[in-house]
């Protein structure tokens, strides 16, 4: 009897102590209000909506507001004062720290993967053959083993920081085709390929489900595991960057996102920690 | 209490006031334009951004696809819508009077008042598989689908300007041609249309206007490949869309000035698309 009293004891410390917890990251907005304005990278919006929604919910006197556009409008739309925080999915650029300067936090890592549609067999794609695909040499799927029919290749414009990055770890800066699709979000190159059977392109991995089928690289597949060990290459830092020192609202969602429930929260979202 | 004249002054200024706001806005805008591309034309490099390669990564700022791109999708808009806003028109006219030509045009009015993204969105969940299918070639963002979707963008402007002016020919004429013994659709396809040509032309004018102006719908069904368009199921980029996908390029960027191009371009188009106008309305019969 005693020790069932015991361990309800137990039970209730541990649950006072993981609502505290729980309190402790969003305590950080204790007695703040207004507007956060954020924008750039496609990748974070998911994930930065998501504790948005948590934090507007607790204190309703502030105002979250994401938007997409890519890496470079964040960084120039930061740079004009625009907004408060700028995402960008790739590390910011000594100039570009120098002409506004920029603070950087990196909150996640995330991966990069090339997806099909899920109608194709395709399991694996070497890297010669993932150049050869978006630089237009192969163009039929018949060349990776699929049906006699036009290969449709999805690419991001050039303000996107998941098409640099892909660029240049994936197809090892080789150029991509003039006659791929141009889609302009992770979100939107989700839904284009989900859409299209005969559809190739490249998307962050915490924006990636089950609609769209990613490719294994050199037999390599793309799990948040492979980009941790390091063995899965195409991967990138996800960053949020102010202007000069966060004050009020921008500090205390950086200091939320990098917080051990933040970091619960990108770890959720597809993405690895950085803490 | 202020007497009659001081009132009309009063009136009389806020009319010229807001004459000179909204003509200024315009020019303060071109000179804009003209001041930011003034560099590609001083520095000769002109021919450099007509070029047909727009590869930044590559130093290739070309914008001759996004030209090529915005004539092929608006014209075949033009090429649809024309005809059958003009037909649509006449249809309303014929009916004229009747339950069922308001009920018509009610619904035409609302159409042109659906915001563009709402096109574009229905669109690319019905068209564009719909295209892909029936062609089997290429993704289904193509010229086609865009221009598809644009005439429909276009045809309640072409119609409803067309029987507006249809409207506007004496009755004199029409009684005229009643009591030779025309029908009342004979009437419209030989005395009125015929006799408002000119309105005819502006409504296909202001609607072509309509077509190379729209953003969003090119940028959702077009495909956006920076190439210039070889058949009618391929992927291209207009202007607006070219200018709202890299709108973010830093000031002093080659990109940058590119895109100033480009919105000079489409400047200059509805200039003298407005200047033909003018000279059409202005000429005897």
């Amino acid at each position: 009897m005693k020790k069932t009293v015991m361990i309800n004891l137990c039970l209730l410390l541990t649950l006072l102590f993981s609502v505290y917890g729980f309190a402790g990251g969003l305590d950080l907005f204790e007695g703040l209000s207004g507007t956060l304005r954020i924008a750039g990278g496609t990748a974070h919006i998911k994930c930065e909506m998501l504790a948005g929604k948590r934090i507007m919910r607790r204190f309703p006197g502030i105002t979250i507001i994401i938007g997409g556009g890519g890496s470079g409008v964040g960084i120039k739309q930061l740079c004009e004062g625009l907004i408060d925080i700028g995402n960008t999915g790739r590390a910011p650029t000594a100039a570009e720290i120098e002409r506004c300067n920029l603070n950087v936090y990196k909150f996640a890592v995330d991966g990069i993967a090339v997806i099909v549609n899920p109608q194709r067999k395709i399991q694996n794609i070497s890297t010669a053959q993932l150049v050869n695909v978006f630089s237009g040499k192969t163009t039929n799927w018949k060349e990776l083993g699929g049906p006699d029919a036009t290969i449709n290749v999805y690419t991001r414009d050039s303000e996107s920081g998941t098409r640099k990055v892909f660029w240049k770890k994936g197809l090892k800066r080789a150029p991509i085709t003039r006659r791929a699709n141009f889609v302009k979000s992770n979100a939107a190159m989700k839904t284009a390929v989900a859409g299209d059977p005969l559809g190739i392109g490249y998307i962050s991995l915490g924006v990636a489900d089950s609609s769209v089928k990613p490719l294994a690289i050199d037999g390599i597949y793309p799990s948040i595991e492979n980009v941790k060990t390091g063995k899965y290459k195409i991967a990138r830092g996800l960053y949020m960057n102010t202007r000069g020192k966060p004050g009020g609202l921008a500090r205390a969602f950086i200091d939320y996102m990098l917080s051990p429930e933040g970091q619960e929260l990108v770890k959720g979202c597809g993405f690895l920690p950085v803490k | 209490m202020m007497d009659c004249r001081r009132k009309a002054q009063i009136s009389r200024a806020i009319l010229v006031l807001s004459t000179v706001v909204t003509g200024s806005m315009a020019l303060v805008i071109f000179l804009f334009l003209f001041r930011f591309s003034l560099p590609l034309f001083s520095s000769g490099s002109l021919g450099k951004f007509l070029s047909k390669n727009w590869d930044p990564d590559a130093g290739a700022f070309g914008v001759y696809p996004m030209i090529a791109g915005s004539a092929c999708i608006a014209s075949l808009a033009m090429v649809l819508a024309a005809p059958l806003g003009v037909a649509l028109a006449v249809f309303m006219e014929l009916y004229a009077g009747s339950r069922f030509s308001r009920f018509l045009r009610y619904f035409v009015e609302l159409m042109s008042g659906i915001p563009t993204v709402v096109y574009g969105f229905s669109a690319l969940f019905i068209l564009v598989p719909l295209v892909r299918n029936t062609f089997r070639y290429g993704s289904g963002f193509c010229v086609l689908s865009a221009s598809l979707v644009l005439a429909l963008l276009v045809i309640p402007t072409v119609s409803l300007i067309t029987m507006d002016r249809i409207r506007e020919v004496p009755r004199d004429f029409v009684l005229a041609a009643g009591s030779l013994g025309a029908s009342r659709l004979e009437t419209l396809l030989r005395v009125q249309l015929p006799y408002a040509w000119r309105g005819v032309i502006s409504a296909v004018v202001l609607g072509g206007g309509r077509a190379l102006g729209d953003t969003i719908i090119a940028l959702m069904l077009a495909g956006n490949a920076v190439s210039v368009p070889s058949s009618l199921l391929d992927s291209a980029r207009t202007l607006t869309a070219h200018i709202a996908l890299v709108s973010a390029a830093d000031y002093e960027s080659l990109s940058f000035k590119a895109i100033f191009l480009c919105g000079l371009v489409l400047f200059l188009f509805s200039m003298f698309s407005i200047v033909f106008l003018r000279v059409v309305e202005r000429l005897k019969e």
